[in-house]
């Protein structure tokens, strides 16, 4: 059985969340945020409103985009989700799971008051789009 | 209703091709509906008469989901079941909405006492065979894949199992000090209270009900846990309208305190308690003393040994992660009803959950689990309504206006018609996750806003594509914008 405190830790070993205390910690690690998927199973739909920003505790997932021979591979402390969370649109890929996979969800309509109360989350969140920014461009 | 005397005790231990576990409100309901689809089962129960966790909470005796005894449709109706969400779903109907009947309109939840008769008439009207005080002990899989259940009566063998089990057994956070704490169904009567300063772990219903109960007794209520109070949206809202009062004591500043914290450890004194944390909202130690503490920290699903055989959980430990079709994996033939369904978490759109772990929610799951479960595991097909191509845009609007599924289950359960007429309430998760034939699937859904509006959800040649309709003022969808709007999407 999985204890509120290591939920908190696997969140804690996260380098997203490497900046927060352990009462924040406990604040997001919520049960009712906690997903868990099956092997094969979709945990982002493409097409389909209302999903919210993902990130991975643990398994692996794909991002499979039609037409795309490599789906991008999603491991532990990678999140995914945000751009149709954040801009209100539908998500133009799946996200599949490749192995069980546990995952925290923070639902769309709640991910604006989310990011405003952890600004650290949010710089970090910032970093990483960046980053795909970059790699898209180069 | 009397107890069984061994000579008259149903299901001795023996093969049975299902044995449903449990005679709570979802153990009654799964039973009832395989038995309309002609499936032979035992059901076994280690209590001594039907009713589950009714049979003893809520602690304050009064429910929070409503049964009107008059309201816009006919009791006895389908379209009533939305007005009344605690009476169990029968295809007779001198045996629908039998919750109601037994209520004094006092208010328009039932009480538990009202709850419990209503379930155990039920159980006795339909009737439903039971054998009482059998309680399982544990379970195997054998070579040929048949399910064992180990019982304090001895051995059932059995194709396909449902768990309708509950998420009943008490639950305590790993907090430092708390295994001293009573737990919610521990709490005493609210006159022990009078004039004590008390501390509550937790924020949701559970927690607030004790606040609402304690009120009117207690000198001080501080509720304390790490996530701030949600009561935004109603679908999304952490605790009910009805639990309001006390929360509303904090905001006005009436000496009950709602307070944001990470409780670090609890300590006992001779005649005192003492609660240190850390603000969450908003930064800062907290160090209280109080007369006493009560964990209103959730519950359980009792798997036993069930893990041994693949079952996976979610919520730390606490719920089993189910498919769609709440099965812990597809082909496992290992099924829950009752409140354990709401490990099958549905597309959650806006972060609106299902209503499974409530009566008027899990009801309409074990009805479609039960088909699902007779025709994969032993090859009964179900029969389905057939709808007339001319028929289908008036019959889906029907449907969105007036079916009960789709008001209580939101974006959870849907009604979909494939494209050469046939016609069945499924898992929306299933139809736009499953290949399947061309068809249709509307749903009731709400967003963050708390709007209520169609959706549909059309599967042409393997892809899916979402449609939202517009909401409607009076919620009744069968106007000619909305058929126009549906028609020509299809």
């Amino acid at each position: 059985m999985q204890g509120r405190d290591e939920l908190v830790r696997s969140l804690a070993g996260l380098a997203l969340f490497a900046d927060l205390r352990d009462p924040d910690l406990e604040a997001i690690a919520d049960p009712e945020w906690e997903r868990d998927y099956a092997e094969g199973e979709r945990v982002l739909r493409r097409g389909l409103s209302g999903g919210g920003l993902f990130v991975i505790l643990d398994g692996e997932a794909a991002v499979e985009i039609k037409g795309d021979d490599e789906p991008r591979k999603l491991r532990r402390g990678d999140f995914f989700g945000e751009v149709s969370t954040l801009l209100q649109c539908k998500p133009t890929a799946d996200v599949v799971a490749r192995t069980p996979l546990h995952a925290l969800e923070i639902p769309g309509p709640q991910l604006e008051a989310f990011l405003l109360q952890y600004p650290h989350v949010t710089y970090r969140m910032l970093q990483t789009v960046a980053r795909r920014l970059r790699d898209v461009l180069e | 209703m009397a107890s069984q005397g061994d000579d008259e005790r149903p299901f001795p231990p023996g093969d049975y091709p299902v044995v449903v576990v449990g005679s709570g409100p979802g153990g009654l309901q799964a039973s009832y509906c395989l038995a309309r689809l002609g499936v032979e089962h035992a059901v076994i129960s280690r209590d001594e008469a039907p009713g589950g966790m009714f049979r003893q909470l809520p602690i304050f005796q009064r429910l929070l989901s409503w049964s009107k005894p008059d309201a816009p449709a006919e009791p006895g109706t389908r379209a009533y079941e939305w007005y009344d969400h605690n009476s169990l779903l029968a295809e007779e109907r001198e045996h629908r909405a039998l919750v109601p009947a037994f209520m004094d309109r006092a208010y328009m939840v039932p009480s538990r006492e009202e709850m419990e008769r209503g379930l155990g008439a039920f159980a006795e009207r339909v009737p439903l065979a039971i054998r009482f005080g059998c309680t399982w002990e544990g379970t195997r899989r054998e070579d040929d894949g048949r399910l064992v259940l180990t019982t304090s009566d001895g051995e059932y063998r059995c194709r396909a199992a449902v768990f309708a089990i509950g998420v009943t057994t008490p639950w305590l956070s790993p907090i430092p000090g708390i295994e001293d704490v009573p737990h919610y169904v521990e709490t005493r009567t609210p006159a022990d209270y009078r004039g004590r300063s008390v501390f509550v772990i937790g924020k949701r219903n559970s927690g607030f009900e004790i606040a609402d109960g304690l009120l009117p007794w207690a000198r001080q209520i501080i509720l304390g846990s790490p996530r701030p109070v949600q009561t935004a949206v109603i679908a999304q809202a952490s605790v009910r309208a009805r639990y309001l009062q006390p929360y509303e004591d904090a905001a006005l500043g009436g000496g009950t305190f709602a307070l944001d914290l990470s409780v670090e450890r609890i300590e006992r004194a001779e005649d005192s308690w003492r609660i240190v944390g850390s603000g969450t909202t908003r930064p800062g130690a907290v160090d209280l003393e109080v007369d006493d503490v009560i964990a209103a920290t959730g519950f359980s699903t009792p798997l036993l040994d069930l893990d041994a055989l693949g079952v996976r959980t979610v919520a730390q430990g606490r719920i089993p992660s189910l498919t769609p079709f709440w099965e812990s994996e597809r082909g496992s033939g290992i099924f829950f009803a009752g409140n354990a369904t709401q490990g099958a978490a549905g597309l959650r759109k806006h972060g609106v959950g299902s209503a499974s772990p409530a009566v008027h929610g899990f009801r309409y799951n074990a009805r479609v689990m039960a088909r699902r479960l007779a025709e994969t595991h032993l090859g009964i097909p179900p029969s389905r309504e057939r709808v007339e191509r001319d028929e289908l845009v008036p019959y889906l609007l029907q449907e969105l206006t007036t079916a009960p599924e789709l008001w209580t289950q939101k974006s959870y359960l849907a009604r979909a018609v494939t494209l050469d007429g046939e016609s069945d309430i499924v898992p929306l998760a299933h139809f736009v996750d499953a290949t399947g034939p061309d068809a249709v699937a509307v749903t009731v859904e709400m967003n963050a806003a708390g709007e209520t509006y169609p959706a549909v959800y059309l599967r042409r040649r393997g892809e899916i594509a979402e449609r939202l309709l517009a909401p409607s003022l009076t919620n009744d969808f069968r106007d000619a914008e909305h058929e126009r709007e549906l028609r020509a999407l299809l």
